[in-house]
């Protein structure tokens, strides 16, 4: 996914936040800052000189270090050979270096001891470790991205106050999460991302973490009240008692999915939301049959495909439109009618018998191309030279051409254009007139709510919550998505009539941030904005609890951000300044 | 903005200007396609040029000697032809693996293995042609697959590397075949066939001959139709078959293989066993031929599996591409006798063999990546017009 008309400015000494769904263009823009990726148009300043990065060894030159999601250590060397691995020339690899690694552990309160071995230590060490090796780098600027993904609450805490204690030595840290709670915690600034671009700054102080999630997902609402019921009674899948236990890296055994349960009826579109990792991606493959069931058992239309073969169970009537398409969804490079073929070899027109029929696939891709509006020269060219929204309505018109009985849909317009979503949208609610069930998976929530007939909320691999789209609002999913809410959710007619105010005071909460942002150390506004937010807060009487306690944590932190911008008056403001834009004319990466 | 009335560029369906495109394209892979093995066969030429200079050689002396031998005499083209069958037949059967992301080494001593139990159940009946020679391949083809279906499994069940495996059970025929091939078990107690003095299987009877065509250079191998067949059955089978397709998918990407009903494990298992059985076909031309054999010794030849490795690369695994590869190593291969004669040094030709994998590898990747990234610098320049010109309809309507 490119990025386009991204700005961001990060001031010495905090931490900035950096949000955004997963595919929001985050991770391409940190590759631009790192100098993994280069920017086709844009600068990038550093303490108001412009930069160029070729690879990240001159952004690591330039005081810039990365920290990334998954560490980079050797497990069978100690801490010391891990830091100093690279970078020997900078203190050696003896004592002078291991009193080095010494110096800065404790500057920053890390705790790091350098002749540990890597194997034996935890995944918060871990990433301590990490820390430690871009600062002996002698990294400014650190980059993290989604540090807390890995880690228990526990050490969230122990990160969050590792990140005050390098705050409070002058190092600038980005800080990339989709956590609102977390951010909110531990953020002096925000910045939001989605579609790829910045859609957003926050102040922490006197944001709540429903606008924060409105401002990630966006509210372009797809209109749900224009449109009559397709539901029938006809139960199409049923899915009973699912679990799934995994092992992760470190061998201890997860439980993924948990004693799920659902009734999909024709015509009826089911949809899951859930903040990602929730379970999302196993309940579609264990639907799919690409991973095995510890219980349960999944019925289509009658037929038990409980232990059948993703083959078969596409055969019986599943259409698929994989969350990751390039992994799951394409052969990239395979020519067009290849991947037309993909996922149904075994039915017309792609093959007779045993046999393949290019001629006939090759014909009904060229269909496709033209029904479903694909955009391309031709079916020759390989599924990697097309944008992704092209590439997703390829497969959309190749899971359609099949009669599915069942479409699952994974994030379906996740890095479209908008163009595309709309089509691919449109497809899916003729196919639901015509008796299509679809399990719908989205973290767009707008979407969700726009598309489904019901909701169901998955959290921590179990389905916690249920909603009527009719009768809720994003804001109450998401707190829901959180864990906050089980049972059914529904949200109050009053606050159903105020969603549009809440979307007009978020507007006024922005506008506020961006007014502060210019008035800088005005206490005034941020007081105002707080107050702003707790309105439309209290308007929502049905998520009244949880929603104070997050505008109370705003409020304090509110103060917090105070003193920090006033003590910030100081000179040498802007660390890192970035105005970058790309064409996403182009997709395959 | 005014109403734009210009067409967009040749994105709709069918008409002239798209097929001209088509073609281009088209043309431009098969450009690239056929330079990165040409790039490979100079370079190597340019390297063995250098060195024979270097050494007080002429190179074109030299180069002009084995050219002369291999397509100039019958003796020679007869002697490269025989060798390519059976360097086709390893090329294919590695290729086979190596289109599915497999990567089989062990061709060497599953062919070992097979042309060994081969000649011994040869060696024990007598029957007519008709059947005798049926059975010989038949059982050649079960034990190198069999042989081959150890790593698939040990893959499948334990996620073991095909390529560790594959080399260790090489390393395991050899002993096997040591084992086997001792007076009493695979070899006759007492004569037998052949000299006393090198321990052999029991000759197989003369019915055992595979038919040989008569040319002015001498016998050519029958199993050169053989291996023609092999070739087209594999085009046949990988770009016609729905098991073809699968197994192109999964070498392409085994998750979205996977996630489009391809049954991974099983595939592994399938693959690698054709691939074994493939190999197992290795050794046959020789040991079917009354010239060289009709029985497994200890002088069988031995390493034409990794041959076939070198081959497949060069012939980037498609049937044509390995034909004129085998043709290439078994021209090299049969003419550096003639630079030995001549006093020119004939590691000249292992050289080029070593230098043409080398580059060929290198050459590969870097053209694929090339030809990638302009196909999707075309495409997009394409739709960024198209998308421009629609852009502006939109606005004036």
């Amino acid at each position: 996914m490119a990025n386009h008309d991204i700005n961001l400015t990060v001031r010495t000494g905090t931490v900035h936040a950096l949000m955004g769904e997963n595919g929001a263009g985050k991770s391409t823009l940190m590759k631009i800052l790192y100098g993994m990726q280069k920017p086709d148009e844009g600068t990038i300043t550093i303490n108001g000189e412009q930069v160029e990065f070729a690879t990240p060894g001159d952004a690591i030159t330039r005081g810039i270090g990365m920290v990334h999601q998954h560490f980079m250590l050797a497990d069978n060397l100690t801490v010391l050979e891990n830091v100093v691995l690279g970078s020997e020339k900078l203190y050696g690899i003896g004592a002078r270096a291991k009193a080095k690694i010494k110096e800065i552990s404790d500057q920053y309160g890390l705790g790091v001891r350098p002749d540990a071995l890597v194997e034996d230590l935890g995944v918060a060490d871990r990433q301590r470790v990490e820390i430690l090796k871009v600062l002996y780098r002698g990294a400014r600027i650190l980059i993290l991205d989604e540090p807390t993904a890995v880690l228990v609450p526990q050490e969230v805490d122990a990160l969050f106050d590792n990140l005050r204690d390098l705050k409070s030595e002058g190092v600038t840290v980005i800080f990339i999460s989709h956590k609102l709670h977390e951010v909110l915690s531990v953020a002096d600034a925000i910045s939001v991302i989605r579609r790829g671009t910045t859609v957003g700054d926050a102040d922490p102080g006197s944001v709540t973490a429903r606008e924060l999630a409105e401002l990630m997902v966006g509210s372009e609402l797809p209109s749900p009240e224009s449109r009559e019921s397709t539901v029938t009674d006809v139960e199409m899948l049923k899915v009973e008692g699912l679990r799934i236990a995994k092992a992760d890296a470190e061998g201890i055994e997860r439980v993924v999915l948990d004693d799920v349960s659902l009734t999909i009826r024709k015509g009826e579109i089911l949809g899951v939301a859930g903040v990602e990792g929730n379970g999302q991606a196993e309940l579609v493959e264990a639907i799919m049959g690409m991973l095995p069931l510890d219980a349960g058992t999944v019925v289509l239309d009658g037929q038990d495909l409980t232990g059948k073969l993703t083959r078969a169970r596409r055969e019986a009537g599943i259409g698929y439109v994989p969350e990751d398409r390039h992994r799951h969804g394409l052969l990239l490079e395979a020519p067009l009618w290849e991947n037309r073929i993909l996922g149904h070899v075994t039915e017309t027109p792609n093959s007779k018998g045993f046999v393949l029929d290019p001629a006939a696939a090759r014909r009904d891709t060229e269909r496709i191309v033209r029904e479903y509006d694909v955009r391309t020269p031709g079916i020759e060219v390989t599924a990697a030279s097309l944008s992704g929204g092209n590439q997703q309505k390829l497969i959309v018109g190749r899971e359609m051409s099949h009669n599915p009985k069942l479409l699952i849909a994974a994030h379906p317009t996740r890095g479209v254009d908008v163009g595309a979503q709309a089509q691919i949208w449109g497809q899916i609610r003729a196919a639901q007139q015509e008796g299509l069930a679809v399990l719908l998976i989205s973290a767009d929530l707008d979407e969700l709510i726009g598309l489904s007939d019901t909701i169901r909320v998955i959290y921590r691999g179990r389905l916690v919550a249920d909603a009527d789209p009719a009768t809720v609002t994003a804001e109450d999913l998401g707190t829901a998505m959180t864990g906050a809410a089980a049972g059914r959710i529904e949200s109050a007619d009053e606050a159903l009539a105020e969603a549009a105010v809440v979307a007009e005071a978020a507007a006024v909460v922005e506008d506020a941030a961006a007014a502060e942002a210019a008035v800088a150390a005005e206490g005034a506004a941020v007081t105002e904005a707080a107050a702003v937010t707790e309105d439309a807060g209290t308007a929502e009487a049905a998520v009244a609890a949880e929603g104070a306690a997050v505008t109370e944590g705003a409020a304090a932190t509110a103060a917090v951000t105070e003193d920090a911008v006033v003590a910030e008056d100081v000179p040498g403001e802007d660390a890192t300044t970035t105005d970058t834009a790309g064409d996403d004319a182009q997709a395959g990466e | 903005m005014t109403t734009s009335t210009e067409p967009s560029p040749g994105l709709g369906l069918g008409g002239a200007p798209r097929r001209g495109r088509f073609q281009r394209i088209d043309r431009e892979r098969l450009l690239l396609a056929i330079a990165a093995p040409v790039l490979a066969v100079v370079i190597a030429f340019a390297i063995s040029s250098l060195l024979l200079a270097i050494s007080g050689k002429d190179p074109f002396q030299a180069f002009s000697l084995m050219g002369n031998y291999g397509l100039g005499t019958s003796d020679g083209q007869v002697a490269v032809l025989n060798k390519a069958t059976t360097y086709y037949i390893a090329g294919v059967a590695v290729a086979f693996g190596f289109r599915m992301n497999l990567f089989n080494i062990g061709a060497d001593g599953q062919y070992r293995l097979a042309a060994l139990f081969a000649a011994f159940v040869g060696g024990a009946v007598n029957l007519p042609s008709f059947i005798e020679i049926p059975l010989v391949l038949i059982t050649a083809m079960l034990v190198g697959g069999l042989w081959a279906a150890i790593a698939g499994v040990l893959k499948v069940t334990r996620g073991v590397s095909e390529v560790i495996s594959t080399i260790m059970l090489n390393a395991i025929t050899t002993g096997v075949i040591g084992l086997l091939l001792v007076p009493g078990r695979f070899v006759p107690s007492v004569g037998g066939g052949g000299s006393s003095n090198s321990v052999q299987t029991k000759m197989m009877a003369p019915s055992s001959d595979f038919f040989t065509l008569n040319t002015q250079g001498g016998q050519l191998y029958g199993f050169i139709i053989v291996a023609v067949l092999i070739g087209v059955l594999f085009q046949l089978v990988l770009s016609r078959t729905r098991f073809g397709f699968d197994l192109r998918a999964t070498g392409r990407s085994e998750e979205a293989a996977g996630a489009s009903g391809v049954n991974v494990k099983r595939m592994v298992l399938t693959s690698m066993c054709i691939s074994g059985a493939l190999a197992g076909l290795i050794g046959m031309p020789d040991l079917l031929s009354a010239d060289t054999g009709h029985y497994f010794g200890q002088s069988f030849q031995a390493g034409v599996g990794f041959t076939g490795i070198a081959i497949a690369l060069l012939g980037r695994n498609t049937p044509v591409g390995i034909a004129f590869a085998a043709l290439l190593w078994a021209f090299l291969d049969a003419t550096n006798g003639q630079l030995s004669t001549n006093n020119y040094p004939p590691e000249i030709a292992n050289v080029m063999q070593g230098t043409i994998v080398i580059c060929v590898v290198v050459a590969y990747e870097l053209v694929r990546r090339f030809g990638l990234k302009r196909q999707q610098q075309k495409v997009g320049a394409q739709l960024a017009a198209q998308a421009a010109a629609a852009a502006k309809k939109e606005v004036a309507a």
